[in-house]
């Protein structure tokens, strides 16, 4: 159990730089989410954490101690991976209890057949199989132990490799996008397993993914990563409603937030929604917005199409002067609008999140204290 | 994706090592190269150098080509396995195409038949091969070097597997614009097979060119002898007996293939082990 | 459809052709003619049924030649695979000169085996040799490496060792990529992380297909061996380098016994389909993850 900090990391690979400045502390038992496109450096961090890779510059801390000089074997983390990495010519058991094996005895206790005789090691070898077969258990793998990994399906493969990271009792566990290889239905059901796992153990979870809604639906907090940088790091919920940059609010939420240059804009719109002049780009969520007539005060344009999903229905439709297409939500037990009708979008003022010309926010009471 | 972690001593053995191993796969060559260029008198010398105190050695060289056929040897090479890889070529392109993109009864009962026939070594077709030379009085001549490689298992099913990953849809496109069947295979799937033709022919010309077994078997001529063999029948000859000319013949007999190899290293490597990754 | 099929087996038709020419028909030759007494150049010969196969594993000098192929095959493909593993690991860990490397190793593979091995047959001199004044500057006195009985055949598997351990080590090099890097990460964070663990619990493990097809495809061919013991020793002395196929040449082709040598390539065309028919099966089984 233990926070990591993160301070100041930076990593190269030969002229392209894949980590910038990137720093964060992590709380300990939280779960936090490293989410972004790929190639976003969500992945080297996490390495950098588990001491796989070695950051150019900055600082890693575990449990407050720089660990700078540790192999991954001495600083207590675990980690699972995309592809399960198992040891495809061991036994389930064998591969659930390799770090506990590797940690407590000695090379010759481990000599294959030979080993069995050193002094000591059967007692050893006892405790360990107590402790690997109550994992199994709690994980549900315990029928499967004596089996190889290229004879299980793909759902409990991800489960002995969870077990392999839990048997160490760690200070950490890193994932790097262990449901990915997973079926849909699959992904869902794990997701909530790990959730409830992360609530029983009360484990630090470093957790990576590039699936956004994976990322909202887990986390305590998300770090929100894009080309080596970190944009921002906060709960799901401020996120979603109080992003700090148009990519991240691009990023989170399903369907993307509707996003309008500013230069699009009529006159009457800037004017309407008070829109200070350094304001680049405009954004709303499908939720903010309602169909209407056109008028002076709304968004005007044409419905392309009209996605019914049951609960809900989006609008989609096409403004005038090129100015894009915004996404509007309307409920089930409204008006149905077709394709070709013209119509007006309407969003109210204070919905409208403001972006300058470099992506970032501008949060309207730093705008009226620039204005003053 | 390295095997093992190295740190500075590691690279440094990992360095010890592999020079260690190099020499001993370069060790002979660096022999018959520094003999080749010696004088009788130096080779037999008490003491030894590798390198030669004077280039009187390169007489050695003008000893073989005065006194041995050697780019006679080299020409047949030439001849003998250059023909070979076309009548494979020729013979096994169409049956490849038809394995791999016509549709006809008893296709998959020929597709096995060519797998089984990958599991024949050619050394025990050696026996009938000579008798159906010997009763058609083709022994002893470049037909007898040629003609029983003409058709290659082998190619065939490297050839088949390429021509598969082939879309039908591009064929189905040209028969739509009009091409012939036979312009389509000429003018579409061979030049898009060019990697597999390439290691194909790499695999054929490196295995005949280097085959000794066959040729001892089938000539009495000197004159048609293939490089492998012409080595051994100039051994076996008056100025083989001297190291200085023997090894210079050596020389000549490997040098070529060699050459080609390092200007093509990838696609020889590719060639040679495609063969066995079946 | 017909049409089709006219057409299927119209390309096809050389091929079959030759095949049948070629390949199948000597191989019922071959079978054919191990049931008799038949020598080539004769009229006539009768069947002697499994008379020839008898002969042969009566024969002390066949048995022979049996016994020193089985040395061969197995000290070569041990020396060959534990080499060619060896360089393929060293290579593939570090990025230092590793094109020169793999063009060195490689090249004893391209070089014809005949040329070489009158190269070896030098180098393998008695008094100006290599090896030989390597000894002598040691203090220690001349080997006759050829001829000799005790070092022939060692010294013939040297050379085939020297021949394949570079072919070896180009397909453990693509054996050694094909290994994910997340096992080896995953080995590093359980504690795995030495040399010795990493081979145990990694590389050998996810390289066992691989091993087992290289250690076929070695096999097969030194028990093809042929060319180093025609031109180093003839098959002496004293028998102690006759190996099966130089058995299969002289007896089909010095002494014209052409019933008992089809009987002797009988016998060897079964031992190398047995060989690559079980690592087919091998490979079926052995794969461990999709």
């Amino acid at each position: 159990m233990a926070a990591i900090d993160l301070l100041g990391i930076e990593k190269r690979y030969g002229a392209t730089s894949v980590l910038k400045d990137v720093s964060l502390s992590i709380q300990d038992g939280e779960f936090l989410t490293l989410v972004g496109p790929s190639g976003c450096g969500k992945s080297t961090l996490l390495r950098i954490i588990a001491g796989l890779e070695s950051a150019d510059s900055g600082q890693v801390r575990i449990a407050g101690r720089d660990v700078a000089g540790d192999r991954p074997k001495q600083r207590n983390v675990a980690m699972v991976f995309q592809s399960y990495a198992l040891y495809p010519h061991l036994t389930v058991f064998d591969n659930i209890v390799m770090p506990l094996r590797m940690q407590r005895l000695t090379s010759a206790q481990r000599f294959p057949l030979l080993g069995r005789l050193m002094p000591g090691r059967n007692r050893i070898e006892r405790e360990i199989r107590a402790e690997g077969e109550e994992v199994a258990a709690m994980l549900g793998v315990g029928h499967l132990l004596e089996r190889k990994p290229g004879q299980l399906s793909g759902g409990q493969r991800q489960r002995v490799a969870l077990g392999r990271a839990m048997v160490r009792h760690p200070a950490a566990f890193l994932m790097d996008e262990p449901l990915s290889n997973l079926d849909a239905k699959l992904r869902v059901q794990m997701r909530t397993e790990i959730m409830s796992l992360h609530r029983e153990l009360g484990t630090t979870f470093v957790y990576v993914t590039h699936d956004q809604a994976e990322a909202m639906t887990m986390s305590d907090r998300v770090a929100v990563m894009m080309d080596g940088e970190l944009l921002q790091l906060a709960g799901p919920e401020q996120l979603y409603a109080d992003p700090d940059d148009l990519r991240v609010a691009e990023m989170i939420g399903s369907p993307q937030i509707n996003v309008i240059p500013a230069g699009m804009l009529a006159g009457a719109h800037r004017a309407a929604w008070g829109l200070p002049q350094e304001v680049a780009t405009v954004a709303f969520r499908p939720e903010r917005g309602s169909i209407t007539q056109q008028s002076d005060a709304t968004l005007n344009g044409v419905v392309s199409m009209s996605e019914n999903l049951g609960a809900d229905i989006f609008v989609h439709v096409r403004l005038d002067g090129d100015a894009g297409t915004v996404v509007v939500r309307t409920g089930a037990d409204g008006p149905r609008h077709a394709a070709g009708e013209v119509v007006g979008v309407s969003v109210e003022g204070r919905e409208v999140l403001w972006f300058d010309a470099g992506k970032k926010r501008i949060r309207r009471q730093d705008a009226e204290v620039l204005a003053a | 994706m390295k095997p093992l972690l190295l740190g500075k001593t590691g690279k440094v053995v990992r360095h010890v090592v592999l020079v260690a191993t190099a020499l001993f796969a370069l060790l002979p060559f660096v022999w018959m190269l520094s003999l080749s260029v010696k004088p009788a008198g130096e080779i037999f010398q008490a003491d030894f150098h590798l390198l030669p105190s004077s280039l009187a050695g390169l007489d050695n060289y003008r000893t073989v080509f005065a006194n041995a056929p050697m780019l006679r040897f080299l020409l047949n090479g030439v001849l003998v396995c250059g023909s070979i890889f076309v009548l494979q070529l020729l013979v096994c392109i169409p049956c490849a195409y038809a394995l791999a993109k016509l549709r006809f009864r008893g296709r998959d009962t020929l597709f096995s038949v060519v797998l089984i026939a990958l599991l024949i070594p050619p050394q025990v077709l050696s026996v009938p091969h000579f008798i159906l030379l010997y009763y058609t009085h083709l022994l002893d001549s470049y037909g007898a070097l040629i003609l029983p490689w003409i058709f290659s298992a082998f190619g065939v099913f490297l050839l088949r597997q390429f021509f598969r990953t082939i879309p039908d849809e591009l064929i189905q496109a040209a028969q739509l614009d009009g091409l012939s069947e036979s312009t389509i295979i000429w003018r579409i799937m061979i030049p898009m097979s060019a990697p597999a033709i390439a290691a194909f022919g790499i695999f054929s010309v490196v295995s005949h060119w280097n085959d000794l077994f066959w040729p001892l078997i089938a000539l009495r001529h000197v004159e048609l002898a293939t490089p492998a063999l012409g080595i051994l029948l100039f051994r076996d000859d008056e100025f083989g007996q001297q190291f200085g000319p023997l090894m210079a013949a050596t020389v000549v007999i490997v040098t070529p293939l060699i050459v080609v190899f390092l200007s093509a290293q990838r696609r020889f490597i590719d060639g040679l082990t495609i063969h066995t990754m079946k | 459809m017909s049409h089709q099929n006219l057409r299927g087996w119209m390309y096809s038709a050389p091929s079959v052709l030759m095949m049948g020419l070629l390949l199948f028909g000597p191989l019922l030759a071959v079978l054919f003619i191990s049931l008799t007494d038949w020598q080539l150049g004769q009229d006539s010969f009768s069947f002697t049924g499994l008379g020839n196969f008898r002969a042969l594993f009566a024969d002390a000098v066949f048995l022979k030649s049996l016994r020193n192929t089985c040395i061969y095959v197995l000290l070569v493909v041990s020396g060959t695979v534990i080499l060619g593993l060896l360089v393929a690991i060293l290579l593939e860990s570090s990025d230092g000169l590793k094109g020169f490397y793999r063009t060195a190793h490689f090249v004893p593979v391209m070089a014809a085996a005949s040329a070489m091995a009158v190269v070896w047959g030098t180098m393998l001199h008695p008094t100006i040799g290599l090896f030989n004044r390597v000894l002598h500057v040691f203090g220690y006195a001349s080997i006759s490496w050829l001829r000799d009985e005790r070092t022939a055949l060692l010294s013939l598997v040297v050379i085939g060792i020297w021949q394949g351990f570079g072919y070896a080590m180009v397909l453990f090099i693509s054996g050694l990529k094909a290994v994910p890097q997340s096992l080896y990460d995953a080995a590093e964070v359980d504690g795995a992380d030495g040399v010795v663990d990493r081979l145990r619990f990694v590389i050998l493990p996810m390289m066992g297909p691989v091993l087992m097809f290289v250690v076929i495809v070695t096999a097969v061919r030194a028990f093809s061996v042929f060319d180093t013991v025609r031109v180093l020793t003839g098959g002496g002395p004293n028998y102690s380098t006759d190996v099966l196929l130089y058995r299969l040449y002289t007896e089909s082709f010095d002494y014209l016994r052409t019933g008992y040598g089809a009987a002797l390539t009988v016998v060897f065309l079964i031992i190398v389909v047995v060989l690559t028919l079980v690592q087919a099966k091998v490979m079926d089984k052995r794969v461990h993850y999709s």
